[in-house]
């Protein structure tokens, strides 16, 4: 086990190649629930978690059944399936064991499925050749790089409702050129090549 | 509603990128040039034809609890489709495109469509509604690229365009260009429709 390169994926997904602000992954909930800091908040703890878990089902579905049998070119349709089945059950068990958790997390869970920042984290698992850990660590600080985007863009927007934007720029648009500007603060990330 | 409306409305009325702010994240991501956004744009029809046609012809064998999960199965065999034609086809574009292909199956408009229109439309109409709307699709895409492309690196379809003195804005071929470039058309897109509902 190569503790460097674990390191490495952590500080690269969450702020380098930050999946909402440099890989253009889960923008719809970017700017759907980024209106308050608590449902912001709560999204987050959701995408973590969902995640991370759809990371480590996902990668022996695809090493242990569909290449022993060669049938990759399914991988789409068998990963939105698990991941689909993966949120209904998690909202199920979440609902029997933890309910105080499922009231927190629990609206936003079936919005998850669409999110394709989990999709995407699947195939990016595949794609870039990880081991399970390496998978299991990427879909982990993935989640987190984006609730930080979330988190902070939510901030930021709370303090714009007060502010005094022009008609036409009022809503979304405002709220993409705020995260053009973020994208930038996070470009000085790239900097950092860990090689 | 008219043939002509259903297919026309995609176009401008409820140009799904700029209206409604559907399928956002491939709109962003793969925009950096004109021949990119026209890529991406023409799988997504195509992908948007495909569900379209094959959800309105089961539209009255399929269970309404299950439907979501059915046209996630059918939208997701297009895409595998589409993937693996480009792959063979066009394999320097499906490098550019890369993971956003995939993606095309979580693109909220094509499941948007499948649930809204096709499965309570008949075959005709929702493929003029899959061809009006992936053509709306399309063009905002083409839009974005083509301006981004100008802008950040001074040519259009890959013929340089700009006065040699121009010196091509890098920025926005990277990512804080495709946030910045979008909320501004969005905002001029919003500007000319209150000039018109002024009038």
């Amino acid at each position: 086990m190569n503790f460097d390169s674990l390191f490495l994926i952590i500080i690269s997904t969450i702020f380098i190649n930050n999946f909402v602000l440099s890989r253009f992954l889960g923008l719809c909930p970017f700017l759907g629930v980024s209106r308050n800091l608590d449902s912001a908040f709560g999204m987050g703890m959701a995408v973590i978690f969902v995640m991370t878990i759809a990371s480590f089902v996902t990668w022996p579905i695809y090493h242990l059944v569909l290449v022993p049998f060669g049938i990759t070119y399914l991988r789409t349709i068998v990963f939105i399936l698990v991941i689909a089945s993966l949120v209904q059950f998690v909202e199920m068990v979440l609902n029997k064991a933890a309910p105080a958790l499922y009231q927190a997390l629990g609206i936003f869970l079936p919005l998850i499925t669409t999110n394709c920042a989990i999709l995407g984290v699947a195939v990016l698992n595949i794609d870039d050749e990880l081991t399970l850990i390496e998978a299991l660590v990427q879909g982990l600080s993935a989640g987190i790089g984006f609730t930080l985007a979330l988190v902070l863009m939510a901030g930021i927007r709370q303090r714009l409702e007060l502010g005094k934007v022009p008609e036409s720029l009022r809503g979304v648009p405002i709220a993409l050129v705020c995260a053009g500007l973020m994208s930038i603060a996070f470009l000085g990330f790239a900097g950092f090549s860990i090689k | 509603m008219s043939a002509w409306k259903i297919f026309i409305r995609g176009l401008w009325e409820e140009v799904p990128l700029f209206r409604l702010v559907l399928g956002l994240c491939p709109a962003l991501a793969v925009t950096t040039s004109l021949i990119n956004g026209l890529g991406m744009g023409l799988a997504t029809t195509s992908v948007l034809l495909g569900s379209n046609f094959v959800v309105s012809l089961v539209r009255k064998r399929i269970p309404a609890k299950i439907r979501i999960p059915s046209f996630i199965v059918i939208i997701a065999s297009f895409v595998t489709i589409v993937d693996l034609m480009m792959h063979g086809f066009t394999p320097e574009l499906h490098r550019a495109l890369g993971i956003f292909i995939p993606l095309i199956v979580v693109n909220c408009l094509i499941l948007g469509r499948a649930e809204a229109f096709a499965s309570k439309n008949n075959l005709g109409r929702s493929l003029l509604d899959g061809a009006g709307m992936g053509l709306g699709f399309t063009l905002a895409l083409c839009l974005l690229g083509a301006v981004r492309e100008i802008l950040g690196s001074g040519a259009i379809g890959g013929f340089p365009v700009a006065p040699e003195s121009y010196r091509p804005v890098l920025l926005f071929i990277l990512p804080p260009g495709g946030f910045i470039v979008f909320g501004l058309l969005l905002a001029g897109f919003n500007l000319l429709d209150s000039k018109r509902g002024g009038e």
